[in-house]
Order: structure tokens, then sequence, then C-alpha cells
């Protein structure tokens, strides 16, 4: 092999760069994410129609919620439309500060929960004000 | 081909690294920009455009006077441009990459730029500028190289690389006409709505462009044993000393119809660049260095003793460049905003990190010009090439 | 089979070229979003052809009465206060006639009583807009009903708007908003560093049936309705009164009008 120290050491580099994400977190184990929906907005929803509801499904919320709320973003702001009537036939206010956030008043706990263990930074709240979060 | 490069001496390597460090440098306060904002620039509410852009504006400029080599050599068969007009395609690259990061640092939110594509705007100059630029920087980028390469090989440039040569004649000039466009449409700005902008822009950039092109050619010449010959040299001397006449002309046309007509608000920027406003006269030191430097300029240009005299040129093309450096930059894109709409004065200066992150810009730009160049002599060097 | 390195590469950019641009014309056209019928306006909204604002300055007599439409705007709206002219974000403010008409240019034998006298100033919402013309991304754009409006998403932050528009109506956040928030409302968003943004007729209020907060506390002075319904309040105004626009000659065709008179208008 021609160059082979300098090949075998530009190799050994790179492989030392590609793994380190995989040697530097050894050890640290990361727990499951447990977003937590029990805040007074959603027990009282609860006490008072029996279950617990966000606008649309678990599953459809888990998956696409990013997909609903850009279509959420470009309803209100280019389009003017600010109802939402979802799959079961009820409506909503279109807003994620007021009506999204109204209830999962703890990011903390919910948003960040998953956000974090995926390791995705949205910057929704560098605009739209979250809720201030009790300690209880 | 690139890997010529990678060979130098001493001197070239502590150029290149040198330019690396004042890369890192300019990295860092743009790291500082990205999280603290514009707010570390000297922009305004009233003043929102300033350095950044003033230097994508002359540079675009730069960028499309390689089309004063291209339109002699292929169109006229001007065979003393033959071995030159590489290093103005390549000047074109460094000063086309220069423009667009000029441009994303200006940018707020930089890591949107991609709107741009996704929801395209025909009606707005800027989508038009983008398209333009980034055509230009492949053109360049593919007759550049695939002519190197056929030199390198000593066989003629393959065919079909000359329709996109003579494309890139009408897309220079496009260039700098839609940027030009950028600020001609504006209803509220006096000093920019004038029809003569984009002529004024290109005269300006024939002269500043192959000017910096000559002042190349000389530092190549010293470091390398590529020589231009000097009758390249003299006559791109020539272009740049038609172009100068006819820019300042130019300059001297919006002064009349400004003063002249009296109207105040068209009057008003060139009084504050010259005079200025309200006891406002940050710019006018410039302004008139700039005048005078073209003046200076243009008469040692035109003087074929000194302009043919290799010592004294330099210093004219200098003048030259600065002076057209000075009124497109700082004069034109700044006075614009001089007088605010409420016709009050706010003015502008650069801060360090925005000076730090322009050199830093300008050093990124150094370095492609010095790698392209790099590859483009050791290729002449060679000596393979054919009918040059 | 021998396949020379030219022929791979070849062989290697097409299937790329071809893969890359194949998954993004199938998920183009992949059927998402929502049904029409699910998105709705709200029923109290409030709909016009062309909305547009009348201001009297003859019935804003103190600096408080200025000020108190300023501040209404600023506070629901989380404008910033940064404290200097350099990074100053406003959406409404006051200016004297000479910088609010500036191209009437000085006039020594004006009327003093309205030389002296305070202006509101703010977007003029226009007809044909230099800042939707050569906005590159439709961050801003002109609504059905006339209002010019900003999308914060979508803003990269080029600050072009800002260079087209002729009456200084925009402003950039070139630092972070959050700290100079004096009084926040918690219904309604800040922005963030890096975007533009200006009055935007208060288009949140319209929609569940509520005029511009300037309006609503400018004791009459600001009026606010429909330019092209002809029974509207502010049409029977301009009926009435003598009115002008800023910068008329610039051809924006601006949609706030301002009543120029004597005592006889107060």
């Amino acid at each position: 092999m021609y160059n082979s120290g300098k090949i075998i050491a530009g190799l050994i580099v790179f492989v030392a760069l590609f793994t380190f994400p995989f040697y530097y977190n050894l050890g640290k184990a990361n727990a499951r994410p447990e977003p937590k929906t029990d805040t007074p907005a959603i027990q009282e929803y609860a006490a008072k129609y029996g279950k617990k509801e966000c606008v649309e499904s678990k599953e459809f919320m888990r998956g696409e919620h990013m997909q609903l709320l850009n279509q959420w973003r470009d309803s209100v702001v280019r389009d003017g439309n600010r109802i939402y009537v979802n799959s079961a036939g009820r409506s909503f206010t279109i807003s994620l500060q007021n009506t999204c956030m109204n209830c999962h008043s703890n990011k903390k706990d919910f948003c960040d929960q998953c956000h974090n263990y995926m390791a995705v930074k949205p910057y929704c709240w560098s605009c739209h004000i979250q809720p201030k979060e009790n300690k209880s | 081909m690139l890997e010529k490069a990678l060979y130098g001496g001493k001197r070239y390597w502590t150029w290149i690294f040198f330019l690396l460090a004042v890369i890192g440098i300019g990295f860092l306060a743009y790291l500082r920009q990205l999280s603290e904002g514009l707010g570390i620039t000297g922009l305004s509410r009233d003043v929102s455009w300033g350095f950044y852009i003033a230097q994508f504006t002359f540079l675009v400029g730069v960028a499309a006077s390689a089309v004063m080599l291209v339109i002699p050599y292929y169109l006229h068969d001007y065979k003393k441009f033959g071995k030159i007009v590489i290093l103005g395609e390549f000047l074109a690259i460094a000063s086309v990459t220069m423009c667009m990061l000029f441009i994303l640092v200006d940018m707020g939110q930089p890591m949107r730029v991609l709107n741009v594509v996704l929801h395209p705007t025909p009606n707005s100059v800027m989508l038009w500028d983008a398209v333009v630029l980034n055509g230009y920087l492949f053109i360049n980028l593919i007759v550049g190289w695939t002519t190197l390469g056929a030199d390198r090989k000593g066989v003629p440039p393959p065919a079909w690389v000359k329709p996109l040569i003579y494309l890139s004649v009408p897309w220079a000039v496009s260039i700098h006409t839609v940027t030009a466009f950028l600020y001609a449409g504006l209803p509220g700005r006096h000093l920019w709505l004038t029809a003569i902008m984009a002529a004024r822009f290109l005269a300006s950039a024939f002269a500043a462009g192959p000017a910096l092109l000559i002042i190349l050619c000389m530092i190549v010449r010293k470091v390398s044993k590529f020589d231009a010959g000097s009758e390249a040299i003299q006559s791109l001397a020539k272009i740049v000393t038609y172009a100068m006449c006819a820019n300042v002309f130019f300059f001297l046309l919006e002064v009349f119809t400004a003063m002249y007509s009296n109207i105040p608000g068209h009057a008003a920027p060139l009084k504050y660049l010259f005079f200025g406003l309200e006891g406002h006269t940050g710019l006018v030191p410039f302004m008139w260095t700039a005048a005078v430097l073209a003046f200076v300029g243009i008469a040692l240009l035109v003087n074929p003793l000194t302009r043919r005299n290799e010592g004294i040129l330099p210093f004219a093309l200098i003048a030259v460049f600065i002076a057209a450096w000075i009124d497109k930059g700082m004069g034109l894109v700044v006075g614009g905003f001089i007088p605010n709409p409420f016709e009050t004065v706010t003015e502008y200066s650069p801060t360090a990190p925005e000076l730090a992150i322009t050199i830093g810009v300008y050093a990124i730009g150094a370095l492609v010009l010095t790698v392209l160049y790099k590859v483009a002599i050791a290729v002449r060097e060679a000596g393979t090439a054919v009918d040059h | 089979m021998s396949i020379n390195r030219r022929q791979f590469l070849k062989l290697a950019g097409a299937s790329t070229v071809l893969g890359l641009g194949g998954a993004t014309v199938l998920n183009g056209l992949k059927r998402e979003g929502l049904e029409a019928s699910q998105i709705s306006p709200d029923p109290r909204a409030l709909n016009a052809k062309r909305w547009g604002l009348v201001i009297d300055v003859s019935k804003l007599k103190t600096d408080e009465d200025y000020q108190r439409c300023i501040d209404a705007c600023h506070n629901i709206h989380n404008v910033p206060d940064h404290g200097n002219k350099k990074d100053e974000v406003k959406w409404i403010w006051k200016d004297n006639y000479e910088h609010t008409f500036p191209t009437t240019t000085e006039d020594e034998f004006m009327n003093h009583e309205y030389k002296e006298k305070n202006f509101l100033l703010l977007c003029n919402h226009c007809a044909q807009p230099a800042c939707v013309r050569v906005c590159p991304t439709k961050a801003t754009f002109k609504r059905k009903d006339g209002i010019v409006m900003q999308d914060m998403h979508r803003c990269i932050g080029c600050r072009f708007c800002m260079a087209a528009c002729p009456f200084g109506a925009r402003s950039f956040n070139y630092r972070d908003p959050r700290p100079k928030i004096k009084i926040e409302n918690k219904a309604f968003p800040t922005r963030m560093i890096g975007v533009v943004e200006k009055c935007t007729l208060c288009y949140e209020r319209i929609a569940i049936g509520e005029p511009p907060k300037c309006a609503e506390v400018s004791n009459g002075a600001i009026v606010f309705g429909d330019l092209e319904d002809p029974n509207s309040e502010i049409r029977k105004i301009m009926a009435e009164k003598f009115t002008i626009r800023r910068k008329p000659e610039l051809g924006t065709f601006p949609s706030i009008y301002y009543v120029i008179g004597g005592k006889e208008n107060a």
C-alpha cells in the first residue's frame, strides 16, 4: 500500500469519530419517555366527560402531531380559518398556545419527555409562550 | 486535477494556513451572531442592509467581469486572452461563492433559506437573483474545469462546452442586472429608484473586476512561472479605463438629475453622502476619498505612458478598485437608507464582529481562489495546453 | 463484466439522482392533509373586502391619548422594548406632520397647529404593497380581506421587505425579544430573533369579531371598517371630511387615511 502510514492513521481517526456517539453514551441508560397526561386541565376534562381525549386519537397524535400542527399553522396564519372539526365531529379553536398547551400545560413532563429522548429540538416555544409550570 | 493544489512550497502553505486561521475567527464571530442575533452588527430599524449586502453587491460585479475576457476570446478570437480566460472564470467562481456566503450571513433565519425554493415567488427579484447566481456558479465551474482539464491533457475542449460558454455571456450580464433590479424597483428609496442603476452596476463591475484580475495576474507572475503576457494585461487595462470612465460619467449623470431637478427627496441621499445631512457626516470622508481615487485612477489609466508602466499600473488599478468598492458598497447600499422614510437620519457603521465575519468570508473567497489558481497555474506551467 | 471508473461513477450518479428524485415524487404524490371540511373560520369573524382605518388626530388631544393606543397594541402583541433606537421594534408610533408626510416638504406658512400636531403611524396595509411584491417566500402576503399579513414561521429574515416599504412600517428582531417584553400577553405568541414583524391589523381579534385594539382604545380617533362597503362608518367619514394618505404618489395605495381639517373638524 502506498502512503500506508497516512491511510491507516486516517482510518483510525475516522473510525474513532464515527463511533463516538456510541462509546460516549455507554453506560448512560436512557429511560423510556413517559409523557404524563395528569395536568389539572386534563383531569377536569376527564371528570366532566369520563375520559381523557385529545384533538385526535393518541396513535394519530403520537405519529402525526407535527403534520397536524403544520396544517393548523397554515390554516390560521395564511387562510384565516381558526376552527378545526376533528374526526369525531368535535370542534376546537386552532391554537398551539391556547388549545394544545391549555391541556398539556406540563411541557417538561409531556412534550419534552419524547423530544429529549429523540434528541429533537422543535423551536415552537421560542415564540409560542409555554405555560408556567408548577412545582407540584 | 484538484490534487495539484496539494503541492506547494512553504510560502503557499503559510498563506493557506493564514487564510484558515482568519476563516476560523470569522466563523467564531458568526456563531456569536447566530446565537445573539444580528443586533451585534451596526444594523438598525432604519438601515436594515449594511456591510454584508454591500460586499455582496460589489462582488456580484467582480464575478460578472469574467465576461470581459470571454467576449474577446471566444466571440472575437482575441488570442491574447487565451492563457488567462481560466483565471477570469476562477475569479468568478470565488466571487459568486463569496456573494452567496454574504447573503447567508446577512439572513436572520439562515436555516430557513430553502423556503425560497419550497415557496418560489416569481414576482420577487430575490428568487431570480438566487437562480442566476447559482446558474452562473455552475456554468463557470463546468466551463472552467472542463477547459482546464482539456488543456492538461493537451486536447481541445469538447464541443458541448461551447454553447455553455456562449450562455455565460448574457448570463454574466444578467447576474448584475438582476442584482441591480433588487434596488431599482423599490418605490421608497430615491437613491436607488433610477433606470441607470443596472448600467451603473455593469460599468462599475467591468472596471473593478478586470482591475482585480490584472493585479492577480501580476501576483501570479511573481509567485510562479506563469506569465499572462503584457499585451493581455494592457488590453485588460484599456477595458478598465473605458469602464471606469463610463462608471464615473453615469454617476455624474445621477448627480445632475438630483441636483438640477432640486427635488428634495431625490437630492437628500447624495447630499448626505458628500456633504452630510443635519450634521451627520459619517460617509463624507469615504465618498470624497472614492472620488479622488477614481479621478487619479482614470488619469493614470488614460495616459498611455503611465498605463504602460507596469510599476505605476498596479496603483492606478488599486485606486479604481477601492473607489468602486466604496461607491458601490457603502455609498450605494447605506446611502439608500439615509435619509429614512421619515426624512430623518440614522447613521450606520459596521461593528467589530461584523467586520470579523466579513473578513472571514473574504478569506473563504481567497482560499477558493488560491486553490483554483494553484491548479490552473500547475496546468499552465506543464505547458500541455493546445492553441494558447 | 469489466467496468471502468468513469462508467461506474456515471452509473452511481444516475442511480442516486433517479432514486432520490423518484422518492421525492412518490412522497409528494402521497395523499395527505386535512380535508377541506375540517377547517373553517370562526363564525364570529368579521369579513370585509378591504379593511382600512381612518385616523382623526384632532380627537387625540394629549400625549396620553397617543400613548394609550400605542401601549394597548404593544402590550397585547408582546412587542419588546429594547430601549434604544437601533434595535427598536414598533408596530404603531407617533410622529409629527413633517415626518409623517415628508414628501409634502417643508412649508413655513402652514397652519401652525397642524404643523405641531402628532400623528399615529402604522403599517398602511396597502392595496398594492411593495413589501409583498419583493418577499421571496411569501412570508408577507396580502389576505383576501386586505390585511398585509406576516407569517413568522416562513420569514427567512432577509429584510428585503424592510428595504421595499416606503413607510418604514417594519421592524426586525435584531435581538431576542423575550427579555424585553414588559407585559406578557399569554394568549398571543412572541417572535424570535431573525424575523421581521409589523402591525397585522389585529387579525387575531378580527377573527373573533373584535376591532383592532388601537381603534378600540382611541375614543373614536381611529375608526376601523371596510373601505369597499359604501355603508360603513369609515366611508361615511370619508364622504364628509377631506382625508389624505402617506406618500400616495408611490403607487402602493395605502389603506390608512388621515382626516385633515381645521377646528371645525374637531
